[in-house]
This record gives C-alpha cells, structure tokens and sequence, in this order.
C-alpha cells in the first residue's frame, strides 16, 4: 500500500463522519415524543392521524382565509364550535404549548414561525403576572 | 436504451418499495433490515475500494500540467496549474475540492461558417454542478435532525438558513429547489448536447435518475403527500441508535424515499459516483510536477539488474561492431 500516511488517516475522518449520528446517539433510548391531551374534549376538527401530518397546512388554509378573504364562520367538531384561530381555536383545548406543540417539534427539530407573532395562552397569562 | 434501462429500474425500484411500504411485514424489511444492509455496503464497499486504489503503485508523476513548470529563477511558473511543491498541490486540491476547478476550466468547442473552429468559455456545468454537489451536501446534513437525538446545534442552523424565504409551512427548503434545477440540468444536458450523449452510458443516467426520484420522494413527503415526522424520526434515530422501533402509521412513499437511498448507498460504491473518494486521489491532480527536479525511482525495479551505458555496450560489442560495419565512438 503507497501513502499510508495520508490514506488511512483519510479513511477514519471518512468513517468518522459517516457514523456521527451512531456515536451521537449512543446509549440514548429514543421515545416516541408525548403529547398532553386536552382534558374533556374528545374529538378534534380532522383525524388524529390528519392532525398529526398535515397540521400546519390547515393552520396556512385558516391564516389565507380568516385574515385574507375574511372567512371567519366557525368550525365544528363533535358538536362543539371552534373559532378559525390558532390562539383562541387550537389553544382553546391545547392550553399548553410547551406540552403540546413543542413536544414533538422539538423532537423533530421542526421551529415553526407561528410564535413571532402570536402568544400562547398561558406564557400570555404569565407575561402579565410578571408585570 | 441507453436512457429507457436505467429509467425502468428506478421506475421498478419505487413500485416494489411503494407496494412494499403498504404491507406490513415488508416494511420492517424495507425500514429497517435495508437500511443497515445498504449502510454497512456503503462503508465497507467505499473503504475497500480506496484501499484498493492505493495498493496500486504510481511509480511516476503523472499530473496534468496545464501552464508553466518550475525551471530556472527568473522564468515565471504557474503554483496552480504545474504546482511544483506539497504547498502548491495542496492549494490545487483545495480549489478542485471545493470549487470544482477543472470544471471551471471547460470549454466548448463549435464550428462556423468558414469553416471556423471557435472556442469558449462554457460554465454552466461547473455552475450546476456546483449547485447539485452543495446542495446535496446542505440536504444530507438537514437530514442529520432525523437521525440524532440529541440534535447538534448546527442543523437547526442550517435548517433557518436554508428555510429563511418562509414560503408555506412547512417551510419551503432552497436547496431543495436548487437541488431539482441542478439534477435536471445534468439530465438534460446529457440529452441535449449531442457530444454528451454519445458518450453518456446508462451507468451516467441510472446515478441521475435515481438521485432526482430521491429528491422528487423526499419534496412529496414534505409538501405534498405528508407523513407522520415523529413516527419517522422514530424510526431514523431508532436506527442510528441501535434500537430500532417500526411505528405504525407511516405512508408509504416514505418507504419509497427510503429504498431509494438504500439503493443508492448499494449502487455507490460500485459506480462512477466513487468520485466523491476518487477526487482525492486522482494522481493527475494531487502530484507535484517535479520529474526534473527529483529523479523518481519505479518502485519495483529489479535491483540486480545493472544499468547499462552505451560506452559499456560499446565495451562488450565493439569487435562485433567492428565486423559488422557499424561505427563506434572509441576504436
């Protein structure tokens, strides 16, 4: 073999670097994230299977339709009414966003833009507590 | 034929994993058992054949020199293109490396009326090549949030970078974008361009195929036909950490996506896509030209055998030479 010297060396940073993520993860049991359900309320407005998916698709269709073509007539599920509404739809149930959305966006390193603009309903109680 | 063989391949590949993806028992083999098949083929295959390569001797220089060679002081040579040193050869590789320079270099070659050879400067393949190669780059190191738990800090980094437009949610990746462009350039451009495809194989088209029906699966699964991240990333991380765990629920073209990239890790060591290794040693790029200034031994030699001058050939021969006819140096 020519170039021991540089070869080889080569050859482990390669290897090295290919299984980051096995010495990364090593000894780490990965669990499937858990979410806190709402307490009462047992359906949502589409499928868990739906929600779990494309969530963030229907909360682009409400944003185009309740602040773009002003279409804010209610949604129902299970009998109950629910406003188009991120903060005052979703969170009316999923009170929690730290046990809700963040468990598995942190997860899976998803950081939506959602919260640029709004507040969650309970880090909104807090901030008024702290002033 | 050349294009239609490898197409059917991909084509076939992604009906048996689509199907596959549906049925239960196929896809702890398509998820699981392939993955690491394909993964242990890739580093095993990829190490064996740079070893392979070094075991072959290069006994002399052989770069490409394509300006002047170091000589005398007060003629001016070119470090880049004859790097006369380890310095310079390192700085050559850098630049070939990185920014693709012999690509740089391409020309194009076209005739005129006349008739009249004309030759130009061509970038676009260095461009798109440049393109497909960091995006490709930039799309495995986001796939990194799927695979390692805890994330390293420098994915959701490049993730915001990357996503930093913020059209559509889940947020629109430009390197995904550029990644399609490119791959479709380099596919075109093997079609359209009579020279290139002349001498386009389908070892050239089933790599281009296959790598843009990853890209196309993987856009599906993200904007279109949207699968389940955290039973995903269940699965992925589950992997790299040795406890792999099959959740129900995931679409099938995940299973697709998936296949595919097995597929290529298995066609990869294999195929001209070893470039990726091969970059680094090619000796016509990382050798210095100094043939004149070191004399270079062939390594294999036979040390018994003698060098033999002409005034010594002259010794042995010169009677014969004599009767012969033929003249010599020394009577």
């Amino acid at each position: 073999m020519y170039n021991k010297g540089t070869i080889i060396p080569g050859l482990i940073i390669f290897v090295v670097l290919m299984l980051f993520a096995i010495f990364n993860n090593a000894g780490k049991k990965i669990e499937a994230p858990k979410v806190e359900k709402p307490v009462g309320y047992k359906e949502c407005v589409k499928p868990v299977q739906y929600m779990k998916e494309s969530h963030m698709e229907l909360l682009n269709v409400w944003r185009d339709e309740v602040i773009r073509e002003g279409k804010r007539e209610q949604v129902e599920a299970g009998g109950v009414l629910y406003e188009k509404s991120l903060q005052n739809g979703c969170m009316h149930c999923h009170t929690n966003k730290t046990k809700f959305c963040d468990v598995c966006h942190t997860f899976a390193s998803v950081y939506p833009y959602c919260w640029d603009c709004h507040v969650a309903p309970q880090e909104d109680l807090a901030l008024k507590e702290a002033r | 034929m050349r294009v239609l063989y490898p197409f059917i391949a991909v084509l076939a590949l992604i009906v048996v994993a689509f199907l596959g993806g549906k049925v239960t028992g196929l896809q702890y083999l398509l998820g699981v058992v392939l993955p690491y098949l394909a993964f242990g083929v890739f580093i095993v295959g990829f190490v064996s054949r740079v070893l392979n390569w070094a075991k072959s001797p290069v006994p002399f220089r052989i770069p490409t020199t394509c300006g002047q060679e170091k000589s005398l002081p007060w003629i001016k040579y070119d470090r880049l293109d004859c790097p006369s040193n380890k310095l310079e050869v390192l700085g050559r590789m850098i630049l070939e490396i990185f920014l693709f320079r012999s690509l740089f270099r391409n020309t194009k070659a076209e005739i005129h009326d006349g008739p009249k050879l004309v030759y130009g400067s061509s970038k676009y393949l260095w461009l798109f090549a440049l393109l497909f190669h960091y995006s490709f780059l930039v799309i495995v190191l986001r796939h990194l949030r799927l695979f390692t738990a805890p994330i390293p800090f420098f994915v959701p980094l490049i993730e915001f970078a990357d996503g930093m437009l913020q059209i559509g949610a889940p947020r629109l990746y430009l390197t995904d974008s550029i990644f399609l462009a490119a791959i479709a350039f380099l596919f075109l451009r093997r079609l359209i361009s009579r020279q290139v495809r002349y001498i386009s194989l389908p070892a050239d088209y089933f790599p281009l195929f296959l790598i843009f029906a990853i890209g196309v699966t993987g856009l599906l699964m993200r904007y279109f036909y949207r699968v389940d991240i955290a039973a995903v990333k269940q699965l992925t991380a589950g992997l790299a950490a040795f406890s792999p765990v099959l959740p129900a629920g995931i679409h099938s073209i995940f299973f697709v996506h998936v296949t595919l990239v097995c597929a290529l890790m298995i066609y990869f060591p294999f195929s001209k896509l070893m470039h990726m290794g091969g970059v680094f040693l090619s000796p016509t790029r990382n050798m210095s030209n100094n043939n004149r200034a070191v004399r270079h031994i062939n390594p294999w030699n036979d040390p018994a055998i003698k060098p033999h001058s002409y005034a010594a050939y002259e010794d042995e021969f010169r009677e014969f030479m004599k009767d012969a006819g033929i003249p010599v140096e020394k009577e």
